[in-house]
């Protein structure tokens, strides 16, 4: 059932990360929590051509430390360097077809992969903002989105796709701007974060905000708090995976010995691939956006949007068309609060399909090629008329 | 658009519910297996369909045609929608698998106007020929299953199945008895006979509304 390799052949070949800034001084993006950031610049990418009635747009929404680059790859890139995050679906003829459709991701705000975040410069100290950029909701960010889309002049989205927080933003995008977005595909989602998933990111921002190189945010410059970052990292990791994907992956393995060291460098397989996991993420990503994306995420709660009554007007063919997907491993976002989600869509008439997959890769299942979600997707696309 | 891949050789069954559909009408099918009754009522009576499938493989099928499917189980997924919420809602050739018949048909006379249910007729010949002449648990080709490894919890026969309605409180608007041939999917209405006759009984029942 499992595609294995993600070849150049089938790919939408080299892409090129783009830039878009909005909002600068005096017309700053008024954020939610009243605070107004500006300019704000979106890192984005695109793929396929957008067709001449402007109607065969798919906004791709990254998960919590992902970023613009969703599929192809950069004329940069090494030979061993990866795709794209979701080049197993995104492409020619994949299930999110780029000879059909226009695709756009784009960096979320508060990130680091060249959108605006904490470790932008602020125009007024020409420092890095650290903890003086503003706090930001996963609003916010779909917010940014829509000037990207606007800027691009689209008026509406054939579908907006993510998993993860990617998923809480294509709900958001429905409860913001619904009549701008015929299909939607939040995966392996939540309508909020249990207290489970809010205590696993307190976890991994005090990790950070303990580390002594931390000094409240004002890191840039210095040594980063790199051991509070991994650690954060590390306990992300374990939230992605799931019981049985770590019995089949590493058991009780030892990691290049055959007896127990008896001292604390690490013996087990999980513990080197925890290790390994928190070194590569110290080398991409920002440690003051991974305390701002975790917080808007834990914020995030559209419990009583997604039903209001703006939603349910209107005909047949001005209703959004969902597709929510959950994996049968996944405790972060166990499988329940995707049916709560369908509750609530169904009790308020919306047209709904829901689909349980069946893997035992757990929260991370979604960014893993599996042809039964690519033919998923595919065949729902297809489906919108 | 949604692909009527199987849409001549639909089985002659579903072919007869679909009939019973007017045009443009909203239907929840329970148990849609891989969506042909949905697909087909879509592509050609311009329905609004939405299906529930317990099966994993099945409801990621239909959702990859095109249709509007829920993977879950019935008996609960019934419960979320509000009050006639559809015209239609079909419930064939699963009576026999349910666990509380009752109260199922309550839920879903209360999220539709009208139920059509349909079942396997267990007082048909051939069956009644099994039990009193072998003296054993009897199949045939609508109920092929062993005693032991039957997904069926009960038999119905039509009789027993007027009365139900009757005693729990529906009206029976229309009993279409049928003759299905499983190889084919043909089949013939039977007229004369039926209890004896017809291997599918089809009703559509309301709830009778005081």
């Amino acid at each position: 059932m499992i595609e294995t390799t993600t070849s150049r052949d089938t790919s939408v070949g080299i892409v090129e990360k783009k830039y878009f800034t909005f909002a600068d001084a005096p017309d700053k993006l008024l954020l939610e929590s009243g605070a107004r950031l500006g300019p704000v610049t979106i890192a984005f990418e695109t793929y396929g051509r957008l067709n001449a009635q402007q109607d065969n747009c798919i906004l791709l929404t990254h998960a919590f430390s992902g970023d613009a680059h969703a599929a192809g790859y950069h004329a940069s890139d090494s030979a061993d360097d990866k795709p794209g995050w979701w080049d197993f679906l995104v492409g020619p003829g994949k299930g999110i077809d780029t000879d059909r459709y226009f695709v756009v991701c784009s960096n979320i705000l508060g990130s680091c992969m060249g959108s605006t975040g904490p470790s932008s410069l602020n125009p007024e100290t020409l420092t890095p903002y650290g903890l003086d950029f503003p706090m930001m909701t996963i609003g916010d960010m779909v917010v940014a989105q829509k000037a990207l889309i606007d800027h691009l002049g689209i008026s509406r989205l054939l579908a907006v796709i993510g998993g993860s927080v990617g998923g809480m933003q294509v709900l958001q995008w429905c409860v913001r701007f619904p009549e701008m977005v015929r299909a939607a595909v939040p995966v392996a989602t939540t309508m909020r974060h249990s207290a489970l998933a809010i205590a696993f990111n307190e976890i991994a921002r005090q990790s950070i905000m303990a580390d002594p190189n931390w000094k409240k945010g004002n890191y840039y410059g210095g040594p980063k708090p790199d051991m509070g970052l991994a650690v954060a990292r590390m306990v992300g990791h374990v939230t992605y995976l799931s019981d049985q994907a770590m019995r089949r992956k590493f058991g009780r393995r030892l990691q290049d010995k055959a007896n127990f060291s008896f001292g604390f460098d690490g013996d087990f397989q999980v513990e080197s691939y925890l290790h390994h996991q928190g070194s590569k993420f110290v080398n991409r990503f920002d440690a003051n956006s991974v305390l701002y994306i975790t917080k808007a995420s834990d914020y995030f709660d559209v419990v009583e949007q997604i039903c209001t009554p703006g939603l349910i007007k209107g005909t047949e063919a001005s209703k959004i068309k969902y597709l929510v997907v959950s994996y049968s491993s996944d405790w972060l976002y166990p499988t329940y609060q995707a049916k709560e989600l369908v509750q609530s869509l169904k009790r308020c008439g919306q047209n709904v399909s829901f689909c349980e997959i069946e893997a035992d890769c757990g929260h991370d299942a979604f960014l893993i090629p599996d042809q039964r979600f690519t033919r998923l997707i595919g065949g729902f696309l297809d489906g919108i008329s | 658009m949604v692909s009527p891949e199987t849409a001549e050789n639909i089985r002659f069954d579903l072919r007869i519910i679909a009939s019973m559909i007017e045009p443009g009408s909203r239907v929840l099918d329970l148990g849609c297996g891989s969506g042909d009754l949905l697909a087909w009522l879509a592509a050609t009576r311009n329905v609004i369909g939405t299906g529930i499938e317990r099966d994993k493989q099945k409801a990621a099928h239909c959702i990859s045609r095109g249709l509007s499917v829920l993977q879950g189980d019935l008996n609960e997924e019934v419960e979320d929608y509000p009050d006639c919420s559809f015209d239609y809602v079909i419930l064939s050739q699963t009576l026999q698998q349910v666990f509380e018949p009752a109260r199922l048909l309550c839920s879903l006379a209360r999220i539709g106007r009208k139920v059509i249910v349909s079942f396997p007729n267990f007082s048909h010949y051939t069956i009644r020929l099994q039990l009193l002449y072998k003296g054993v648990a009897p199949k045939n080709d609508q109920l092929p299953y062993s005693w032991y490894d039957s997904p069926n919890i009960r038999v119905i026969t039509l009789k027993d199945f007027r009365k139900f309605s009757r005693d729990v409180g529906y009206n029976i608007l229309k009993e279409i008895t049928i003759r299905t041939n499983p190889a084919n999917s043909e089949g013939s209405v039977i007229r004369y006979f039926r209890d004896l006759r017809a291997t599918y009984g089809i009703y559509i029942i309301e709830k009778i509304r005081k």
